[in-house]
């Protein structure tokens, strides 16, 4: 009896000392809301140069909907978990976030809590965004706080429990987040350190380009081996990348700054909303990336650099080896893809030859669909590449013959199975996207508009 | 040789594999209202419909269309009873130099097969391939938003005649 009520105390206060640790943990104060600030009041060119940095964090790719209106957010995004939807970070008083002083703004990028104090899930990178420093923090608010307020009230995320739990997340950060900006590596050149506090904290490049956990946080030690976005696969951008030929600074930087290469091809769905956002950046914030991303990319090995090599001369030849594979997927290769794809023009005038294409050498077929499917569309006011899709002319059965065919042709890698499945589901999602995406995007190419907030 | 089934009849057609359907309905079945304009699938002048899709027949070769129903314009109806897509293009005087539009109205039609009251947002979302320089934009417009009204009224019996 008397043990029993021991027994029964010990473990009420236990439970009441690991809910008052876990409150602890998990409770954060809201912080005082301002009345908005009149945009003004902000510095012009601290208000341009969140401008850029906006563009970097591509945060409007997020944060807004197909059709909506710029920051305002509403965008469905997917999760293991469930559907979570963007916020609203114009600065609408009422619904977005107008009455945000600057200390809460930073702590929803250092920490991912919103100004009432309640967590923000990690669809959020703040992750990454917690390694940017004060002043871009301040110059990213400054921008912000002079937009279109617009009103548009929050989507409720449809989350199963316990994810629904917004102290779940809590949870998450003390395994995934750790805090501190940036600090520089004093070996390295300004250059590479000006890419690495870019591509580690606001780009956020691992968010796409890292593989997740299962509890959907990225896993450092596979970092760049790959991950996906949207439907689409995002490469390895790592020692681990399959392109036919490896990437250097030059060829990332070409790359990153107009949407394509010659020897890699096009940026197509995330990636090209990434480049379209990339293209109000300065030249030296690009090459910064690019230099910081060559290091981790790494140099070739002698192996990869003679494949390379092959390829190459390969391309320039252009000799279609007899291949005892789907004569479907040959047919309709001749038919509907050799005269643009064996040209002999480079890009953006020819197709890339497919020998070149990352698409068809890495393990997941989804993005070599993707593409016959949507094509490639024209960006306004520039010369780049196009292709028409043929979602509408051809069926699963054709397009899996015809990836078939372009997987034993253009790869040295093993077949893809499953491919009218992966068809399936990539028609099934395009239609999704199509309906949620923000609509093209028609960023002015003429860099005498890049100065203008 | 191959069989191609336009506008509900089948057709011996004698030509390679990868040759745009474009080119036979032009050349060899002298179906001219599909209109060569980037020969890329850029403009939307040369849009079809198969088996219930707008296709871009410049970029569609034969051999992707065994088996399958193609229905051009002319296969919708003709001066003497156009159909309700011609009609309320007519009505709205929605062409100036023409030639984007017999584009515009298969993928229009098709459009309005799937979804008999599209939104604004979908008609314009759904027009976005097609190009034209006259600047007709806002009347082609309204000529969808009118074939809508029609297929859903007096008109409904000839919709669906060849366009399945």
């Amino acid at each position: 009896m008397m043990t029993g009520r021991i027994v029964g105390g010990a473990v009420a206060a236990l439970v009441v000392a690991g809910m008052a640790v876990a409150f602890a943990i998990a409770w954060r104060p809201s912080i005082a809301a301002i009345d908005a600030p009149a945009p003004q009041t902000f510095d012009a060119a601290l208000v341009r140069r969140g401008r850029d940095l906006a563009s970097i964090g591509n945060c409007s790719t997020c944060h807004t909907m197909r059709s909506g209106k710029d920051f305002a957010g509403g965008l469905p995004v997917p999760t293991p978990f469930g559907t979570i939807y963007s916020s609203n970070i114009t600065p609408d008083a009422e619904t977005g976030i107008g009455r945000w002083p600057e200390a809460a703004f930073r702590r929803a990028l250092r920490s991912g809590v919103d100004r009432s104090g309640r967590h923000l899930y990690p669809t959020f990178p703040y992750d990454h965004f917690t390694k940017v420093n004060d002043e871009d923090d301040r110059a990213l608010y400054a921008y912000l706080m002079t937009r279109q307020p617009v009103r548009a009230p929050a989507y409720a995320n449809q989350l199963s429990f316990p994810f629904d739990q917004r102290f779940v997340v809590a949870g998450w950060k003390l395994l995934f987040l750790h805090g501190g900006t940036y600090q520089p590596d004093s070996t390295k050149s300004a250059e590479w350190n000006r890419g690495a506090y870019l591509v580690e904290g606001l780009a956020h490049c691992g968010a796409c380009h890292t593989p997740r956990n299962a509890l959907g946080a990225e896993r450092a030690s596979a970092q760049f081996a790959g991950g996906e976005a949207d439907n689409w696969s995002a490469y390895a951008i790592n020692a681990q990348s399959r392109a036919p030929v490896p990437w250097d600074a030059d060829a990332l930087f070409v790359y990153l700054r107009q949407g394509w290469h010659p020897d890699h091809g096009v940026a197509r769905g995330p990636m090209a909303e990434v480049v379209s956002n990339l293209s109000d950046v300065p030249d030296s914030d690009i090459r910064a990336i690019a230099t910081y991303m060559a290091g981790v990319f790494g140099p070739p090995t002698p192996d990869r650099k003679r494949r390379s090599d092959d390829v190459l001369a390969q391309v320039k030849s252009s000799s279609a080896p007899a291949l005892p594979v789907s004569a479907a997927g040959a047919a309709i290769y001749q038919a509907a893809c050799a005269a643009c794809h064996e040209s002999g023009r480079r890009l953006p005038y020819g197709g890339v030859n497919l020998a070149l294409s990352s698409a068809l050498s890495v393990p997941d077929a989804r993005n070599a669909a993707n593409t016959i499917l949507s094509g490639i569309r024209p960006v306004e006011g520039e010369r780049g590449p196009i292709m028409p899709g043929f979602a509408a002319s051809m069926n699963n059965a054709q397009i899996a013959a015809l990836l078939d065919y372009l997987r034993a042709r253009f790869s040295s890698q093993l077949p893809w199975a499953g491919l009218e499945q992966t068809v399936a589901d990539a028609r099934h999602a395009q239609i999704v996207f199509l309906q949620t995406s923000p609509g093209p995007n028609n960023t002015p190419a003429d860099a005498s508009q890049r100065d203008k907030p | 040789m191959m069989t191609l089934k336009v506008n509900g009849r089948d057709h011996q057609v004698d030509a390679e594999a990868d040759t745009p359907l474009l080119y036979v309905l032009r050349d060899d079945l002298a179906l001219n209202a599909a209109k060569f304009g980037c020969g890329l699938g850029q403009c939307g002048a040369c849009t079809v419909i198969v088996d219930g899709k707008a296709v871009l027949s410049c970029v569609t070769p034969l051999l992707l269309l065994e088996g399958k129903q193609v229905t051009t314009l002319e296969g919708l109806g003709s001066i003497e009873t156009p159909a309700p897509i011609q009609r309320a293009f007519i009505e709205e005087q929605a062409a100036q130099c023409g030639y984007c539009i017999a584009g515009m109205m298969m993928r229009a039609q098709a459009l309005l097969q799937r979804n008999a009251k599209p939104t604004d947002d979908e008609i314009r979302a759904e027009m976005e391939p097609h190009l034209c320089r006259c600047g007709t934009h806002m009347r082609i417009l309204r000529a969808i938003r009118r074939a809508a009204h029609l297929m859903q009224t007096a008109d409904a019996s000839t919709v669906q005649r060849s366009a399945q």
